[in-house]
């Protein structure tokens, strides 16, 4: 991964009247990267995200996107950064080809309409009406006009909102793709799964403001100030052969269970260590928190109002 | 102009017009933003350089061709959706048929300056398809794309909105004119009227009459919160400018005030000005000033408040 920030945002505010959906808000994307914004509705995240488009114009702050200012080069960033944003419609009585025809024509350099609607399993629409879409239709076919621009950067709002699990992995594997060819992605999201799967880092935003930001796993991490594990021994062993490692926080036994909380590479290290003792650690089992504990120790709050099915 | 504006204005926004540097946030009260902003008049847009407006209206990184595309797609939607095109084409015809079977209509009378009814309402039938897509075709698609979201998308793209507000003007503009030349070839050949006499005056009169109707449609979309709201004002619209182009009463019968007011309506001053093209004359000076102060008031104030969002 580069060093040189694709997307530099720097103390963005923004009010409506006297909400500040925005406050003093700074991230740094790094070219290539899959970037994650995310909390729950009302977060700000959107708002933050049509100002790096250059749809809203910043009370304060500013925003570099490739060293372009989004208000005052919008031209020049809308040829280079693709967009898919939320509740946003086309025409109901316009098929599926004629509006990729009609975008592709607003770019110098277009993606091949073929290889971008294969891979979001819309080849066999082309000639279906808008109207006659699903709604998960409806989305692959947003994405798809983000990318048929071969943007350097593509940002996209809620994209899984509404697929099927199917389509929803199918989607993570198209971004991924697009990834691997150098974009850099800003994704909004407030789906955890998406953000565990996809993201290299990610920026947690709640009431407008930055509460964490760190990798998915390193978030968790820091959410569960550690790891921790269970298992059951196969033989006695005293509990300073664990304590003694510098991984180790705490050892206490629960009957046949013995718990060990840590960090780093906790399992590894205690299952070694135990074996060079002659004990075989059994039904090992691993307390993982996840970006949704990082996101309720964080805010308090949790990120989903009702559980999506993954 | 609200601070939640597109940044593609038609008018010059008060941030585009800092200097390139961005300024600290305590240069910049947010208080002062709306005071600059209600500042502005409708003329500030006066102000434009030619140089500036060409980079709004036609950024070097929107790729020409697109705009054929777009117009493409517009004139399908018009096809698919083919309100604007029956009542357009349609209904002025069945009038006419309808009215060729009146004999009195081909009888010439005194009460309407030696003319007959049938020549006296074919001016008022073109009025009125121009109303009708003026009016009723025009803005309604103009709200639906503004709520859909379908302007917010473009205006990601390196193709600027206006490019489709531009493409639906020129579809419409198109099934204006080919539906007024059926009106007009059908009336001449089918229903014997005479060939109109001073055909330059006559499209000098009808292409000022379409600059006005475009405005107020415009204006209708610029601020009708939804299509719901666009097609109740165009319909209220319709009907009182519908009465004094004549279509119930026509103007040579109508009294001195009742003539008085249908002379500074746009349609009035259309049927007047279409009139004596086809009699022969060149239509005076009143009627089509009155139809460029259409086009220009109600085109400014729709260039004011025209919202992309």
């Amino acid at each position: 991964m580069k060093t040189q920030a694709a997307v530099e945002i720097s103390h963005l505010s923004k009010a409506y009247g006297n909400v500040a959906a925005v406050d003093d808000v700074s991230l740094s994307v790094a070219e290539g990267e899959i970037f994650g914004i995310l909390g729950p509705n009302g977060a700000g995240k959107t708002t933050t995200v049509e100002c790096v488009l250059g749809l809203r114009i910043p009370d304060a702050g500013s925003i570099s996107v490739l060293g372009l200012d989004p208000v005052r080069d919008a031209g020049e960033l809308h040829a280079i950064v693709g967009a898919q944003l939320q509740e946003s419609a086309l025409p109901a009585k316009l098929r599926v080809g004629e509006i990729l025809a009609e975008y592709r024509s607003f770019y110098r350099e277009p993606a091949d309409v073929g290889e971008l609607i294969e891979g979001l399993g819309l080849a066999g629409k082309v000639k279906d009406y808008y109207r006659s879409l699903s709604g998960g239709q409806r989305q692959r076919l947003s994405i798809a006009l983000a990318l048929i621009g071969r943007p350097k950067v593509a940002v996209l709002d809620e994209m899984t909102s509404g697929l099927d699990p199917q389509a929803r992995r199918d989607t993570w594997d198209l971004i991924e793709s697009v990834r691997d060819r150098g974009v850099t992605i800003l994704l909004v999201t407030h789906f955890m799964e998406e953000a565990e799967r996809l993201c290299d880092r990610v920026a947690l935003i709640d009431s407008g403001q930055v509460v964490a930001l760190d990798t998915p796993a390193g978030l968790a991490a820091q959410a569960s100030g550690g790891k921790s594990m269970r298992f059951v021994p196969s033989a006695p062993f005293d509990d300073r052969l664990l304590t003694e490692l510098p991984e180790v926080g705490t050892v206490t036994r629960n009957g046949s269970h013995v718990v060990v909380t840590g960090t780093g590479e906790l399992v590894n290290t205690v299952i070694l260590t135990l074996a060079t003792s002659g004990v075989a650690a059994r039904d090992v089992q691993l307390d993982t928190s996840s970006l949704e504990d990082a996101f309720v120790k964080l805010t308090g709050r949790h990120l989903q109002k009702e559980g999506i099915p993954a | 102009m609200n601070t939640h504006t597109l940044p593609r204005p038609k008018g010059p926004h008060p941030k585009t017009q800092l200097p390139k540097t961005q300024l600290p946030k305590t240069q910049l009260p947010k208080t002062q933003l709306p005071k600059t902003q209600s500042s502005k008049t409708p003329l500030s847009g006066t102000r434009f350089s030619v140089a500036r407006l060409t980079r709004t209206l036609l950024p070097e990184t929107a790729p020409r061709a697109a705009f054929g595309q777009i117009v493409r797609n517009e004139a399908r939607l018009a096809w698919r959706l083919p309100a604007g095109l029956i009542f357009g084409i349609g209904l002025p015809v069945l009038l006419l048929i309808i009215f060729n079977q009146i004999p009195s209509f081909h009888q010439t009378q005194a009460g309407l300056g030696g003319l007959t009814p049938f020549d006296v309402y074919v001016p008022i039938l073109i009025a009125m398809v121009i109303a009708i897509i003026a009016l009723i075709s025009l803005p309604g698609p103009l709200v639906t794309y503004r709520d859909q979201g379908i302007l917010r998308r473009l205006a990601t793209t390196p193709v600027p909105p206006s490019w489709v507000l531009a493409a639906q003007l020129v579809v419409a503009f198109c099934i204006t004119i080919a539906s007024l030349l059926i009106l007009i070839v059908v009336s001449i050949t089918a229903f014997g009227l005479d060939v109109p006499k001073n055909p330059g005056a006559l499209v000098l009169a009808i292409v000022l009459s379409i600059a006005a109707m475009f405005a107020i449609g415009l204006c209708i979309a610029a601020v009708a919160r939804s299509g719901i709201a666009a097609r109740a004002i165009g319909a209220a619209a319709f009907y009182p400018m519908l009465f004094f182009s004549g279509m119930w009463f026509p103007r040579e019968l109508m009294s001195g005030v009742l003539q008085g007011i249908s002379n500074v309506t746009p349609l009035g001053a259309a049927v007047e000005a279409i009139q004596d093209s086809m009699q022969g004359q060149f239509p005076p000076a009143e009627p089509l000033l009155v139809l460029v102060g259409y086009a220009l008031v109600f085109g400014l104030i729709a260039r004011r408040f025209f919202r992309w969002e």
